[in-house]
């Protein structure tokens, strides 16, 4: 029997989470003992045509072509998994979805008109049906190897979607907005990163997404008063996974009703 | 080759860029590298944001040396907002960007160019015929990552760099438990060196314009000034004056050049030609051993200097490693003020240039961003003007096969180029 296919596909991304796969540096070899890697630009220069098997895609819609070559990728693959939150919300070059990228271009570039982006920054499920989303900027290598797994064993991958917040509590971390007074999205954030910015002393600026069915108005009533500076606790929504949905309106929701603060040094 | 060559989507490189070469009457008539990846407006974005978010975005334009946007946009922003930092702090900076030389030389090394060198078409057909020399080099990658991860909180993307230092000091014991793995990297280092002058190069040399940072006490890595080996040493505030970008068709990418519009190298070659003297002794070893000549004019040569600063930042590590003791606040507060500020460091793949301009409320209301590839990319099409003669005879395949090879050996990060708005386009 024939080895299942994997595909990794790179959209307007960083190259990070394609990164994460070559990082898999105890696992690597043993992996493509047991999938055919059969397009992967980054890794090799042999590819194999579609269809595939697992289809991994990295990076946003940003350009009239990556509206084509979702579409053509999707025939081809039999599982899609959006990769990173480039693919599963926008990235953040999502961003630019609020400004006027016309204006922007004509104002700053020398020839706008060599340019071919879109006004928007999308992610793959507005464009084509996604199978499974891995959140994260970069995602984590061992929800990856999760996944892919669970495919090969045809079984449903387990992907907790609890928030950073109770990890903190079952690792013992302090609490940065209780004991530092330091805004922190790990409340509204999805788990997936190891807690790294309370573990290192900082507050969550929400890499990993929204958690889902977090309350949002609650969140963000409970961090403003904590700003150290003006618009800090939209800063963190605005930051990597600024355009998925849940913080995304919860950003406007802030932009709506101005909160005062006392303003911050740090 | 009897016909034209189209290369639609560039293997093994960091980022997406094409290559068409057109033949008339038998010669090369036209030589077309197309960066075709998505731009990304890091910079229109920036504008607005606080300075600390700086360091967490600019991260973003590259997966691979995303800790060199860091220091060069610490570094910038510090000197706008005249904040110094501690020399625990540097010492543990320069920790941190030894692990990601060592992981990103290690990648770009073993599986994005040796595979040209050695005849096969990636790591992953090579790990079938010799799987110790793969091994070897996730080894070592992984080492590079695990130390990225004890500093930073992960490799890609670290979170713990802050303008004034790091959020917090990573645990003592972590870090000296590394020391063991850095050693062995450090020897498998030196085999690398060793292996790397048994590889065949093409043979091929260009009167290159070098540029580097440059430092008295140490291999510029960190910080320094800007040399070029044309004899010319300016400060990190000058630099726009003497090389400047401009927007090129058929690129999302920006192109540089000096000012008298030459083209020059950035990179791991520009670095050993003009800092071979500061190198760890141990590493100056390791290039006497395989009777390494400077200057190294080959492009596909930069394998070897990667291979030798390998052994430098591995050593250099070793002992950051073991010295490293945290002590003081692991970051100083900031006083708000208007000001501006450039930094510069030496990401794996060449001078990496920041500007911010920031307003009182600590807001960005100016980026700038001259990454690597950007200034590499006008020698880049040089050299395959420089090769073409000697490829046109070529089979097809074997033609379009030392093309790709030439721009691979230049380590180019494609996504790190694209992400570029020009901001002032009339200068002085």
């Amino acid at each position: 029997m024939s080895k299942p296919t994997v595909a990794v596909f790179k959209f307007s991304s960083c190259d990070g989470c394609q990164l994460t796969i070559l990082n898999l540096e105890d696992e690597l070899l043993d992996l493509v003992g047991i999938v055919e890697i059969a397009y992967f630009l980054e890794a090799r220069r042999h590819t194999l045509p579609g269809p595939y098997d697992i289809a991994l895609v990295e990076g946003s819609v940003t350009t009239p072509h990556e509206v084509e070559r979702i579409q053509e990728i999707r025939k081809q693959a039999k599982t899609l998994i959006a990769l990173g939150t480039c693919a599963t919300a926008g990235g953040i070059q999502a961003l630019r979805n609020s400004a006027n990228l016309d204006d922007l271009a004509l104002a700053v570039y020398e020839h706008p008109e060599y340019l071919h982006a879109l006004p928007k920054s999308t992610p793959i499920a507005e464009h084509v049906k996604v199978d499974y989303e891995l959140w994260g900027c970069p995602v984590n290598k061992y929800q990856l190897v999760e996944v892919i797994q669970a495919l090969l064993q045809k079984r449903r991958p387990n992907l907790p979607t609890h928030s950073i917040c109770l990890d903190c509590k079952r690792r013992g971390i302090v609490c940065v907005i209780v004991a530092q007074g330091v805004p922190c999205l790990g409340p509204a954030t999805r788990t997936g990163c190891g807690v790294l910015c309370p573990a290192n002393g900082r507050g969550c600026y929400g890499c990993f997404g929204p958690a889902p069915n977090e309350d949002m108005k609650t969140v963000i009533a409970a961090l403003n008063p904590f700003e150290r500076y003006p618009g800090e606790v939209r800063g963190l929504l605005t930051n990597i996974s600024n355009n998925a949905p849940a913080f995304r309106q919860a950003a406007e929701m802030l932009e709506a009703t101005p909160t005062q603060t006392t303003g911050g040094q740090k | 080759m009897n016909q034209d060559i189209h290369i639609p989507a560039l293997a093994r490189v960091e980022g997406e860029g094409a290559l068409t070469i057109r033949l008339k009457d038998g010669a090369i008539n036209e030589i077309l590298l197309n960066i075709y990846e998505p731009p990304r407006f890091f910079e229109g974005f920036l504008h607005g944001r606080y300075f600390q978010d700086v360091p967490d975005i600019t991260a973003r334009i590259c997966g691979i040396c995303p800790v060199a946007y860091q220091m060069s946009s610490v570094q910038a922003l510090e000197a706008a907002l005249q904040v110094t930092i501690s020399p625990e702090v540097r010492l543990l900076r320069q920790l941190l960007y030894c692990a990601e030389y060592i992981e990103s030389h290690a990648l770009h090394i073993y599986l994005l160019q040796a595979p040209d060198l050695v005849g096969y078409e990636s790591a992953i057909s090579l790990a079938v015929d010799f799987p110790d020399l793969v091994k070897q080099a996730l080894r070592m990658k992984k080492i590079g990552n695990d130390l990225l991860k004890t500093i930073g909180g992960r490799s890609v993307h670290p979170v713990n760099t802050c303008v004034g230092g790091f959020y917090r000091w990573p645990a003592q014991d972590a870090i000296h438990a590394l020391v063991p793995e850095l050693e062995w990297t450090r020897q498998a280092s030196i085999d690398t060196v060793k292996w790397a002058a048994t590889l065949n190069y093409p043979d091929f040399e260009q009167d290159y314009e070098f540029v580097a940072l440059n430092r008295i006490d140490e291999y510029a890595i960190y910080e320094g000034d800007i040399l070029s080996s044309k004899g010319k040493r300016i400060s990190p505030l000058e630099f726009e004056h003497h090389y400047l970008e401009t927007h090129v068709e058929r690129s999302n990418a920006l192109h540089s050049h000096t000012v008298d519009n030459g083209t020059y190298f950035v990179g791991p070659l520009a670095r050993l030609n003009l800092n071979y003297k500061k190198l760890r002794p141990i590493a100056r070893e390791a290039a006497r051993g395989i009777g390494l000549k400077l200057p190294l004019r080959n492009p596909y040569k930069g394998l070897i200097a990667r291979a030798i600063e390998l052994v430098h930042t591995s050593d250099l590590a070793i002992d950051l490693a073991n010295a490293y003791q945290p002590q003081g606040p692991s970051y100083n507060e900031i006083k708000l003020r208007p000001g501006e500020g450039c930094g510069v460091s030496e990401a794996p793949r060449g001078l990496l240039y920041h500007r911010y301009v920031v307003d009182e409320q600590g807001l960005i209301r100016f980026a700038r961003i001259t990454p690597p590839t950007a200034q590499n990319f006008a020698q880049m099409e040089a050299d395959l003007w420089a090769l073409a003669p000697t490829v046109v005879n070529q089979p097809q395949e074997e033609a379009s096969l030392s093309f790709e090879h030439l721009l691979r050996s230049y380590d180019p990060c494609i996504s790190c180029a694209t992400h570029f708005l020009k901001l002032n386009i009339e200068r002085e």
